[in-house]
Formats: structure tokens, sequence, C-alpha cells
């Protein structure tokens, strides 16, 4: 039994794998929909997240199969004091596979301990998002056919942005790629994404403060919230929120087949004109993210693509 | 420079990052020490890291845990000197998995909040160590 806890739980090769699944469902989804029949999902989300639930939910009724849990900590056991632990031992009883987010670290980890069946990560505080850096992959080769040698763009909260540092470590793993990490100097790159990932692997990167001068040269750009629950201070909150803006002005610097991303919901730092630009590939990427979680649910069930008639990796043993 | 004399019976702990000699002082509880003197220098010039602190004790140090050491500062180098020569020099050893040994302390940690659940930390390559559940990384405050 496998899980997926850290986007690293997943080889290089067994994540090129279930992209490439992931990319057959899109090109077929009807293909897939009884694949699941008679599984059942359990949504366990100790705080509200509707995108990602709902997104997690549609996967499964796309493959047939059924969906229970709880859309937030307040209607579960742990309003009254149970332990993920005890939880996901319940759980397993219920159900086939979980997804989980929890607002504490390590969350899905410690219940993937105790699970008898596949736990996913569905974001774990402001740790880690794996789903999320499975979709955006699946997003960058679909815009640009592959992965590799790609200088990449990330912009706005690069200190507290899960997705930005799951990104940036999973792709660390291709060859020929550079980073460009735009940000205002308070909400910076942690330090061990550099001392531990990039300086480590030898990736070029390149720290800049400003968005303008960076949109020339990016093969992709990965735009963020500056999120407020990250932040303990108000005032530091309302002082930054503004610091990156992806206006269509700024657009207009920028190559004609780059495409920009963002993991939603924005809140102001794509501006609404952004939206009809054929590089907004924001909204793909939530589309992709059924499709690749989909995927994810057929892959951790052993479950065979109908079209190839094999899983699209091992999890046994 | 302040001097502080030869150590005859003792160890000296050399090599801690300046400014975390005082809570290493504290973890290892050498305030508990009633048979050994302990000088505790901070902000020491050194030619390798510019500044450091340095521990030394006279006495009797058979009852400390010098395996702390290892979790806390992968750079200490830890010398025994027994009548006035050096017996041992080394550097503490770091296991590669911790487990209820140091605490976590990030507030957004399941370790925070959930009942029976162990403190695991994993040695990085960097030689520092990470909880397995949040990934902070294990920092002495000075």
């Amino acid at each position: 039994m496998r899980h997926l806890i850290d986007p690293a739980d997943f080889t290089l090769e067994e994540t090129l794998s279930l992209m490439d699944l992931a990319d057959r469902i899109h090109d077929d989804p009807a293909a897939y929909k009884d694949v699941a029949a008679r599984k059942r999902l359990a949504t366990l989300f100790y705080e509200p997240s509707t995108r990602t639930r709902l997104s997690f939910e549609a996967a499964m009724l796309n493959l047939g199969g059924q969906v229970l849990g709880f859309p937030d900590a307040g209607v579960s056991s742990a309003s009254k004091g149970e332990t993920v632990a005890d939880t996901i031992r319940v759980i397993s009883c219920v159900a086939d596979i979980a997804a989980m987010r929890h607002p504490k670290e390590g969350a899905p980890l410690r219940a993937s301990r105790y699970s008898r069946i596949p736990v996913i990560n569905a974001g774990d505080g402001g740790h880690s998002h794996p789903t999320q850096t499975l979709l955006d992959m699946m997003t960058i080769r679909q815009r640009k056919g592959h992965l590799d040698h790609l200088t990449i763009g990330f912009c706005g909260d690069l200190k507290f942005g899960r997705t930005v540092h799951s990104l940036i470590k999973s792709l660390s793993r291709l060859p020929g790629m550079k980073f460009v990490l735009i940000s205002p100097e308070e909400l910076r790159v942690p330090d061990y994404i550099i001392s531990e990932i990039l300086e480590p692997n030898n990736i070029p990167y390149v720290e800049t403060r400003s968005m303008e001068e960076a949109l020339p040269d990016l093969d992709v750009l990965y735009m963020t919230r500056v999120q407020r629950e990250r932040f303990f201070n108000e005032e530091d909150y309302i002082r930054l929120k503004n610091s990156y803006v992806l206006t269509k002005e700024k657009l207009a610097l920028a190559p004609a087949d780059m495409p920009v991303l963002h993991p939603l919901p924005r809140v102001n730092e794509i501006t609404l004109d952004v939206d009809d630009d054929p590089r907004a590939a924001y909204f793909d990427q939530v589309q992709n993210g059924v499709y690749m979680r989909m995927a994810l649910i057929m892959t951790l069930l052993g479950l065979k693509d109908p079209k190839t008639g094999e899983v699209a990796f091992n999890v046994e043993g | 420079m302040l001097k502080v004399d030869e150590i005859q019976n003792g160890v000296v702990i050399d090599h801690i990052t300046a400014g975390t000699g005082l809570a290493l002082y504290h973890m290892m509880e050498l305030e508990k020490l009633t048979n050994a003197s302990v000088a505790l220098l901070q902000n020491v010039r050194s030619q390798k890291d510019g500044k450091k602190d340095i521990i030394k004790i006279e006495g009797d140090v058979s009852g400390l845990n010098f395996d702390i050491l290892a979790y806390v500062d992968p750079k200490i180098s830890i010398t025994f000197i027994k009548n006035g020569h050096v017996t041992e020099k080394k550097h503490p050893e770091q296991p590669k998995r911790l487990v209820n040994v140091i605490k976590c302390t990030n507030p957004r940690c399941i370790t925070s909040i959930e009942e029976g659940c162990d403190h695991i930390f994993a040695l990085t390559p960097s030689g520092r160590y990470r909880c397995i559940y949040c990934e902070q990384e294990f920092r002495v405050k000075p």
C-alpha cells in the first residue's frame, strides 16, 4: 500500500506515469466512468477547503465511486478531542481511500502511520499540498510539451506559499531547470529551499524583487496569493498583499507562450483582464486537478487503466 | 583577552555556535553539577567561525549526557582531560533518527496537539535535524 503525503513520495518515473494517466483521462473521461465502482473515498477535511474537497469528490464520482466524510472539524469527532490516529483507524473500516486536509502540519503523515487504507494529503497547514503539485506539473507539461529545461518564475509569497516549495522540490528532479524567485524581501523563499534543494543539486536560481525585469526571460510564471492566514500580524499582511500584481500591461513584457499558473483562489494579484489572455492557465489547472486526482485515486487503489489494461505504477509491496 | 585556567581533570566543549552556549548549559543541566566548576565563555574569537562559545568543566563529569550535543550542534568538539593531558577528543556522533529526545516547537505541527504523538526528528544531508511531520529544523535558541 502506498500513500501520497509529500510530492517526493513518488519517484520521478512514477510521477510521470501518473501524469500520463491523467492526460489519457483528460482526453477521454467517459472511458473511466466505472473504474472505481463500489469503492469509497473518505474526504476528511479538518479545515474548510471547498475547492479541493469538491475536486476530490468530483474525481471519485467521475470514476463511478462513492464519497463520504466531513467538510470541517466542527462536524467530526475531532471536536470531541479524537486524535488523528484514532480517526483514521475508524475511517479505515468504512472507506477504501482517504483524502485529508488538516490545519496542523504533518497530520496526514501521522494518519498514514496508522491507516489500513491509502491516505492522500489534501493540504496540511503551510507545509505541503502534493496533489496541487501534481496538477501544476501536469498543466506545465500540457502547455509547454515538456517539463525539463524550463525557466520557471515564482512570484509573490514564496515564504509561506507551500505550493511553491513543493513545486520547486519536485521540478528540481528534472534536468535543465532554472528558477527565478520574485518576492518582497519579507516573503523570500525559506533558506532551506536554497541550501538543501537548489544548491546541492547545482540548480541555477535568481532572487529578484522586480516582476517586470524577470518576465521577458521566463518560460512559465507561477503566481501566488499573499495569504492572510499565514501572517501573525495584520499590519504586515496589509502592507505586503498588493506587492506583486500581474496586469495585462505587465504581461505584455512576457513571451507569447509563457503560461501563467496560480493555485487559486486569487485575490487581486492577477487582474481580471488577464483572464482572456491565452497564456492564462489557472482555470486549466482546476480542470486538470480533477483528472490528476482521478489518476491518483485509481493508482493508489491499484485499479487498472481500461485503455491500457495496466496500472500507472505498482503500489503493492 | 579573557583567560580561563587550563583544566587538569574534566572536559572542554569547544566550537559551540556563538550565542547558544547558555542554552546548551541549561540543556545539559550543568547548573545541577555539585562537584565541578563550570566556565561558560561567550563570543570567543575563532579563526574558523569568527566567534564561538566554549564551556569548560573542571571536576567529575561522569554523570553528564554528552549525546545531546550531537543533536544541537554537530560542529561541537569535546575534549576529555585527565591529569592535564588530553585523553580523548571527539565530535559527537549524529544518530539518523531521534525519537522523543528533542521536541518540535512549531505551533503549527501536529505534534503540538496530537496525544501520544512521538516527537521524531530525522537527520538531513546538511547535518541538521528536521521534524518528520512539519519538517521544521531543530535549532537551539540563543
